[in-house]
């Protein structure tokens, strides 16, 4: 095929792919000038450029419908259903001729007549004559190559135009700029001054080479990551600046080149309102489509990915969701049925919605199908919510559709959907309400190529979990957090729920399971899955990798347990987990396994965290209540803004404080953060490395004053520091406390212990109370007597003097205090200590430390118990 | 694959479990020592693993179990043979590898029916050779992995 003819083909498709749209539109709101202009050009740059080419059959049905168009942009006919319906179909058939061409290099066999005959008929019945007006279309020929060329505002979506700015092109907009532009093929000396300038800022590139640039800075990332772990080892190397350079390059050139892949999401959908029309018509429905946030940009792989799974859903939509007008009218609708199509970006996720007015799903249906189709028991059913039953319709082989329609059930379904969806590492969820609607939610990724993962290893095997995944890592320990085994099923206490275990070694038969009640070591990296969360449990956790996803071998394509494979730095390669795939396999997700446990009181003794901060070796403590998460941040993803250091983390920016003195990590390197949350608020505290979480009586030791410091605690018979978080806290975010309004409920802590209102004041200003601390019963009935008023008080009850049962009886005999709610706060709380406290009269009886439920009993108590 | 059945045939011998096998020239684009592979949980048998050409990540069939036959010395040096399937790269594990050799359309015979099992269901021809018998495999039916693939082996 000549350059020529391959040129206008490919910009030929790309006008023709948006015209679809542009005539839906037209049709829907009428004649719309500057549509129709729109329209008329690209349809009269066909023509014209067909004669050029000697494309006969093309200009023939070109130029019929150009005709037409021609009346309706100049007002002199109305737009009618009939000749849009024309003029989709001279489209069609362009499209096929441009196919045909594209195949063979000459145009396909074919006749047009009646197709031709269909639009001089609607030209002839909205006009009279107008038809001369367009005639002299030989004169034009070579101009309309190079008008193509300026693309048309949406046109730059269709295929892979480069762009830099966002050329909408505003200079061929009026309907003459297609007539002045100058071809630029006969007289490239002398461009149109105004129509040939927005052209220089993009030009067109082939997806071969853009993919081809993808893979070649892929493998730049590997050979990168691969010289930075052989620099690790070597701590005086002449290459060490040399190497950041590169590496930051690297890093710079990957991105650079991921941006040139990103596409708006409406080329996934721009062939959706005329999919939409054309099955109303078909259905006798009338389908209002709506579509927002079709500006997202996502990776062009992801997004032809998502083309099938999209069109699918919404001819579902259509097919089965929306009800037939009639059946709208009885049940108090609009006759006119609505789909609402949007995207948007959440963290490193794009987020795609398609919603309908419809029915909803029948959930009786689709309990019977399951049963009949054998998914599920009688009695697993009857066990459901609703939820998970409407989520049996992403199984295998399900199709709620009595009949099978022309439209949809023609063998692929939502399982199809789903499958293609989560291959790309993404997920699909759904909400149905009878006589509502039904709203289908897709998370895919930004991007496929490079994605963050933790490595860990299972029976001597390594392995890796995309982090978008990973909730949280926890460190198995003897006497810390452990397995806990409800007969062989292993599972997890955290923060008073029940996390189901998925062993990874045994799961992907690697090693035999564990025997039931066996101590186990190791990690469990809690993910986050379709229905709810579980862990994987392994035996040691590695480094988080940027690591470059590729596929695996068409015969290993079977295996549900991964998503990918990968070479690590080390030039090994290990398999990445899906952990989708994980949870289906174990048998996760079948319902909702993730189960409400009775909040555990704790004793005594603490948990906490113990890190190093600051390069200093002395390590430091802080009770991990009061620390929201631990978080391992890639050092890529730290930057500076005003001068501090700060992460963007999970769509959110969120400020990093050092310990010490910091030193920051190369874009490869990871760094330790305790993440402090407040409402949306965040704040990150950087630490060198985190060594450990036991439990432990925390008995604190006066020290010397060292600003951030509460002072020295023993733990693990170690001398230790306790940080005062307060004070970094406030060092990152002034405002962390400084919210105290007039309207915050007033608290009163008594408290003898320094360390504990060290910790407790900071936590509950943080939630929003207005603390006074007092060190004994007597200081706070003091301030009784000065006639100070609170809405709650929490007090400890082992206290020197007077103990917090004996304040309780005292505030309580009689006084403006009698009637505040009191909340003991202390080290014991076994169901005992609490039987006597509430007997004693306090509202509630908490254990120190426990950051979440110290909240939930204050907030109760002063709410008056409910 | 289309045979040309009167046109010489080049075939890369190698050796599994001491039979003399031989893989069409064409189809292979590297012969390697074979070194690290790294294990792929739940893969189907015959699958030995993935191993890193030179950046590229390339699946390992071990012919030995693939052909039924016992499984090699952990300590054996094998040899990688490279094979391109749909711009995908396999590897196929023997035992050793040896010569090129032009073989005419004269030597060359058709699968005895009496080969069973696996042998029967990866071979294409038998050559004469002066000294002993080589047996031509076919490299598509010795990486179609999957349901059809399962159901005829069991034949």
């Amino acid at each position: 095929m000549d350059d020529l003819l391959a040129e206008f083909l490919a910009e030929t498709t790309e006008a023709v792919a948006d015209l679809d749209t542009a005539l839906v539109v037209l049709e829907r709101q009428g004649g719309d000038a500057e549509t129709l202009a729109r329209i008329f050009r690209a349809v009269h740059s066909v023509k014209g450029a067909a004669g050029f080419l000697a494309l006969h059959r093309l200009g023939a049905v070109a130029h019929a419908a150009e005709n037409l168009l021609g009346l309706y942009r100049d007002g002199e006919a109305p737009v009618t259903p009939a000749g849009v319906t024309a003029v989709l179909a001279a489209l069609d058939a362009i499209r096929g001729i441009l196919n045909g061409l594209g195949e063979t290099g000459v145009e396909p066999e074919g006749d047009d007549t009646a197709l031709v005959a269909a639009l001089d008929a609607a030209a002839a019945a909205g006009g009279d004559g107008a038809r001369t007006a367009l005639e002299p279309d030989i004169a034009l020929p070579a101009m309309e190559v190079s008008a193509i060329e300026l693309p048309e505002g949406p046109a730059e979506v269709a295929a892979a135009t480069l762009v830099e700015e966002p050329a909408v092109a505003p200079a061929p907009a009026t309907a003459t700029a297609a007539a002045t532009a100058t071809a630029s093929a006969a007289t490239p000396a002398a461009p149109a001054a105004s129509g040939a300038a927005p052209a220089a800022t993009s030009i067109r590139v082939s997806l071969g080479v853009l993919d081809d640039l993808m893979t070649l800075a892929s493998e730049l990332v590997l050979v990168r990551n691969q010289l930075l772990q052989i620099a690790r080892s070597e701590t005086t190397s002449p290459f060490a600046a040399p190497l950041g350079r590169l590496s930051r390059i690297t890093s710079d050139l990957q991105e650079g080149v991921m941006k040139t892949r990103m596409q708006p999401v409406s080329a996934a959908w721009g062939a959706l309102p005329r999919i939409v029309r054309d099955l109303g018509a078909e259905l006798g429905k009338r389908i209002d489509l709506a579509m927002s946030g079709g500006d997202t940009e996502l990776d062009r792989q992801v997004l032809e990915s998502i083309r099938d799974p999209l069109t699918h859903i919404v001819r579902n939509s259509c097919d089965h969701g929306l009800e037939a007008p009639e059946a709208r009218r009885l049940a108090g609708k609009p006759e006119i049925g609505r789909i609402n199509l949007s995207a948007r970006q959440e963290g490193g996720r794009i987020v795609i919605e398609i919603s309908d007015d419809g029915r909803g799903l029948d959930l009786a249906r689709v309990r019977a199908r399951a049963l009949e189709r054998g998914l599920a028991t009688e009695a697993e059913l009857a066990g459901m919510r609703e939820e998970d039953v409407a989520r049996f319709v992403f199984r295998a082989g399900f199709s709620t559709a009595e009949a099978i329609t022309a439209v949809s059930g023609r063998g692929v379904g939502m399982d199809v959907v789903r499958s293609n969806i989560e291959r790309i590492g993404g997920t699909v969820d759904l909400q149905t309400f009878t006589g509502q609607g039904t709203t289908i939610t897709i998370r895919i990724p930004l991007t496929l190529a490079i994605v963050s993962a933790l490595v860990v290893q299972s029976a001597g095997e390594r392995f890796a979990i995309p982090q978008a995944t990973v909730v949280e890592l926890v460190g198995l320990k003897a006497g810390g957090i452990m397995v806990e085994w409800l007969d062989a099923a292993p599972v997890l206490r955290l923060r008073g729920q029940l996390l189901p275990l998925v062993a990874l070694g045994p799961q992907l038969g690697l090693e035999a399971p564990r025997e039931a009640g066996q101590a186990v070591e190791g990690f469990v990296a809690v993910l986050q899955g379709d229905s709810g969360r579980y862990g994987i449990l392994v035996d040691s956790v590695f480094d988080t990798e940027e690591i470059v996803v590729k596929p695996v071998a068409p015969i290993l394509r079977d295996l549900t347990a991964f998503s990918g494979n990968t070479i690590l730095g080390d030039g090994s390669i290990i398999m990445i987990l899906d952990p989708a795939g994980i949870a289906r396999l174990s048998g996760i997700g079948a319902g909702s396994a993730e189960a409400q446990e009775e909040r555990v009181a704790d004793t005594a003794r603490t948990q906490v965290l113990l890190f190093r901060a600051g390069g200093s070796a002395t390590p430091i403590a802080v009770p991990l209540g009061v620390v929201a998460r631990l978080e391992s941040l890639p050092g890529a993803s730290i930057e500076t803004a005003g001068g501090r250091p700060t992460a963007q983390h999970r769509g959110q920016l969120m400020p990093l404080v050092p310990i010490g003195p910091w030193n920051a990590p190369g874009p490869q390197g990871s760094q330790p953060v305790l993440v402090f949350q407040d409402g949306a608020r965040q704040l990150g505290l950087m630490v060198d490395e985190i060594i450990d979480v036991l439990e432990e009586t925390l008995v604190l030791r006066p020290s010397d004053a060292v600003p951030g410091f509460l002072g020295v605690a023993i733990v693990a018979g170690r001398a230790t520091d306790v940080l005062d978080c307060a004070y970094w806290l406030r060092l990152g975010d002034p405002g962390w406390f400084g919210k105290s309004q007039g309207t915050a409920p007033r608290l009163l802590l008594v408290e003898d212990s320094g360390f504990f209102r060290q910790i407790v004041v900071p936590a509950l200003t943080a939630a929003g109370y207005e603390v006074t601390a007092c060190a004994d019963a007597a200081q706070a009935l003091a301030l009784r007597e000065e006639g100070a008023m609170f809405d709650c008080v929490l007090s400890d009850i082992e206290m020197p003097g007077m103990d917090g049962f004996a304040l309780l009886q005292e505030m309580r005999r009689d006084g403006p205090w009698s009637r505040i709610p009191v909340v003991a706060l202390t080290g014991k709380a076994g169901p005992a200590d609490v039987a006597r406290g509430r007997v004693a009269g306090f509202a509630q009886y908490v254990a120190k430390f426990d950051r979440d439920h110290v909240l939930e009993a204050l907030a109760r108590a002063i709410g008056g118990g409910a | 694959m289309t045979m040309v059945a009167d046109e010489a045939r080049m075939l890369l011998t190698l050796e599994v479990g001491g039979r003399l096998c031989g893989v069409p020239v064409p189809r292979i684009r590297d012969v390697i020592r074979c070194e690290r592979i790294a294990r792929v949980p739940m893969a189907p048998a015959g699958v030995a693993g993935v191993l890193n050409l030179r950046g590229r990540i390339v699946t390992a069939v071990d012919l030995r179990e693939r052909l039924g036959l016992p499984p090699a010395d952990a300590d054996a040096q094998r040899m990688s043979v490279v094979v391109e399937q749909q711009a995908e790269l396999y590897s196929l594990l023997a035992d050793s590898v040896g010569d090129v050799l032009t073989l005419p359309p004269e030597t060359r015979t058709d699968v005895p029916t009496t080969l069973r099992g696996a042998w029967r269901e990866h071979a294409v021809a038998v050559h004469r050779l002066d000294d002993q018998l080589l047996i031509e495999l076919d490299t598509d039916r010795l990486l179609a992995f999957g349901a059809c693939a399962v159901l005829e082996g069991r034949r």
